[in-house]
């Protein structure tokens, strides 16, 4: 493949350092931010080092709120991210893998069609369809819900395309085997296919946890009450203050906490990702 | 224990393409059947009807004296060894040969018992545990064998389950599949393209082309007297020699009664004998040689014949016309360039009508 040479190597790592610094740099920045008080971020001159205020600062952020904004603390919000984006994640996994399931396996009249309706959905993000989707949401009475928060972003072509992508490359004797062995549509489906697509749900899972704990305008839109509030919405609002300064280092805590999760759960899935990826063999 | 009969069976998929044109066999109880024709001609459509994995459009299949057309594969009593094995690759070897037996709700203690049993007949003891991805090639097709014998069925139904094997050990299975049936004495239909495989297996051979089929009967009857010339040059290695029965071919036979309604005239390669001398009845081909194989035990001359180049219409497995083979023992012979005489005595001659579609006796 490519040549090793000190000089080309020293070159690769260079660049890729560079490139880890201006993409970390921000991060390290919040970082810093949210461990000294108020006056120092403000100050204009920010500190390189971390301060003392560490402690302090994550748990008024966690449980007390911001001071002078009267919102929420940052548990709650948390607590309501991590619901609708495990919810998103779950649900999306477990609406595309039966849509494939039926797409690939089963023959019915309108097979293509079917098909092709939920290929078209690709086109329909949420804020394409933000208008009837919210009408709909509200004439369910799921304002201020998780069910609202969740429901209108589970429904997804990305996952269905996914799984029947890799249905599609599942010999059919296994199928055949299944069906000779006494297994009927459910078993096959519970006792085979789903513990090969565990790789693909762990992908599918990452992708789509971030995506649900990174919406911003759906729930925005659809929650009035501070309780139902996600963190996203939460970093915003803590920098909108009518009449005080905003409490920089609370909303830099905030958004330390915020990108915790996605972090973990990467770090948590890739281990599934690459034992999966060793062990697939059909 | 059961046997298998067909009865007029045909397959017509939607587009209206015929894959299997009528037909009917029995296989009897505890007989190893093999089906063995080219890429195509339907043998494994045909296991897969028997399986219940097609549809069947015409006809009747009948295991055990019960037809099964409209019954699902599970419930047919049949087990089936697939080309790529198609075991469950997260499963344990000992829960891939469970699976089935657990699907029908066996208790636990009887599935220990019989894979146990599978896995000590099967040499698979030491690896129950492991997955199928950890096994050579040759373990998983055991695995898949073993999957098929916990089931107890009336019927083992193989399509082509040595062809991902490579030939040395194709050889072993081959005679361990024969070894495993002729003790479970269970009724097996085998789809193969290898003739070799279809001789050594068969009880009865069912030679297939264009979804019919060509003969059926014991393989040597049909080494011996192939019904057709599709039969005489698929069966045997190297291919029978074909050649139209023309002038000076039709004057050595003079005297053969057969010579009149035949067309065409078939030797095999190992019938010949390089010889100045004239076999009353018999024939001889004036041949230069054009190319040799030497394989030790024996040696394949590829040789033209000097007149009548023009041959028979080519069949699957055939020369190109007017290119004759002949076999003789041992390595020493003759060289190429050489022009030999092969004759073939005149019990040796296999004799069709002009269309192959008929042998003439």
């Amino acid at each position: 493949m490519v040549e090793h040479r000190p000089l080309t190597d020293f070159i690769a790592y260079a660049v890729l350092t560079l490139g880890v610094f201006i993409v970390a740099f921000p991060v390290y920045l919040a970082l810093v931010a949210s461990t000294h008080d108020a006056a120092t971020v403000v100050g204009g001159h920010m500190p390189a080092a971390p301060g003392s205020r560490t402690l302090e600062n994550y748990y008024r952020a966690i449980f007390v709120g911001g001071a002078r904004t009267s919102r929420e603390p940052v548990a709650n919000m948390l607590i309501n991210s991590f619901i609708s984006a495990i919810g998103i994640a779950v649900g999306k996994i477990f609406i595309s893998i039966l849509s494939a399931y039926a797409v690939v396996y089963f023959r019915f009249p309108f097979r293509k069609t079917a098909f092709w309706i939920i290929f078209i959905t690709l086109m329909l993000p949420v804020e394409v369809r933000i208008y009837p989707t919210y009408k709909v949401v509200a004439d369910l009475r799921m304002l201020d819900t998780y069910a609202g928060l969740i429901l209108p972003l589970i429904a997804s072509a990305t996952g269905t395309l996914l799984f029947r992508q890799f249905f599609m490359t599942v010999p059919d004797e296994l199928l055949e085997a299944s069906r000779i062995d006494g297994a009927g549509p459910f078993r096959f489906f519970w006792d085979t296919l789903l513990p090969l697509s565990v790789t693909t749900m762990a992908a599918l899972f990452v992708i789509q946890f971030i995506y649900g704990w990174n919406q911003y305008l759906w729930p925005l839109l659809i929650t009035t009450q501070d309780s139902m509030q996600t963190i996203v919405i939460g970093i915003k609002k803590m920098l909108v203050t009518t009449d005080e300064l905003a409490e920089w280092q609370l909303a830099m805590a905030t958004a330390v906490l915020a990108m915790l999760p996605p972090v973990a759960v990467v770090i948590f899935m890739q281990r599934l990702f690459v034992r999966g990826l060793v062990q697939t063999e059909k | 224990m059961a046997n298998v009969a067909l009865r007029n069976v045909r397959k017509t998929y939607l587009g209206g393409f015929e894959a299997i044109k009528g037909i009917d066999f029995e296989v009897g109880d505890g007989q190893f059947c093999v089906l063995v024709g080219p890429s195509g001609c339907g043998k494994s459509t045909l296991l897969r009807m028997v399986a219940g994995l097609e549809t069947i459009t015409g006809g009747e299949i009948d295991i055990g004296g019960r037809v099964v057309n409209q019954i699902e594969p599970a419930d047919r009593d049949i087990a089936m060894v697939f080309q790529n094995y198609a075991l469950y690759p997260h499963m344990s070897v000992y829960n891939n040969m469970a699976y089935g037996l657990r699907n029908r709700r066996m208790a636990e203690g009887e599935i220990k018992t019989r894979v146990e049993e599978a896995a000590r007949i099967l040499e698979l003891g030491a690896m129950l545990e492991r997955k199928p991805r950890q096994l050579s090639g040759g373990q998983r097709q055991r695995v898949a064998m073993g999957r098929a014998i916990v089931r107890q069925p009336k019927v083992f139904l193989f399509d082509e389950p040595l062809s991902n094997l490579d030939a040395k050990l194709r050889i072993a299975m081959r005679v361990e599949i024969r070894k495993l049936q002729r003790r479970l004495s269970t009724t097996s239909i085998y789809v193969t393209h290898d003739q070799l495989e279809a001789m050594t297996l068969a009880d009865i051979l069912v030679v297939m082309n264009g979804g019919q089929v060509e003969q059926i009967g014991n393989p040597l009857e049909i080494y011996q007297k192939p019904a057709t010339t599709f039969v005489a040059s698929f069966i045997g290695a190297p291919p029978m020699n074909l050649m139209p029965l023309r002038s000076e071919l039709k004057s050595q036979l003079a005297g053969d009664a057969r010579a009149a309604e035949a067309g065409i005239i078939g030797i095999r390669p190992e019938d010949f004998v390089i010889s100045n001398q004239t076999v009353s009845g018999g024939v001889a081909l004036g041949l230069t040689v054009e190319a040799i194989e030497r394989v030790g035990a024996e040696t394949f001359l590829y040789g033209t014949r000097q007149q009548e180049m023009q041959g028979v219409a080519a069949t699957p497995g055939e020369l190109p016309p007017g290119e004759i083979i002949v076999r003789i023992p041992g390595a020493v012979g003759p060289a190429i360039g050489e022009r030999i005489r092969a004759v073939a005595a005149p019990d040796k001659l296999h004799l069709f009508t002009a269309d192959g579609r008929k042998r003439v006796s």
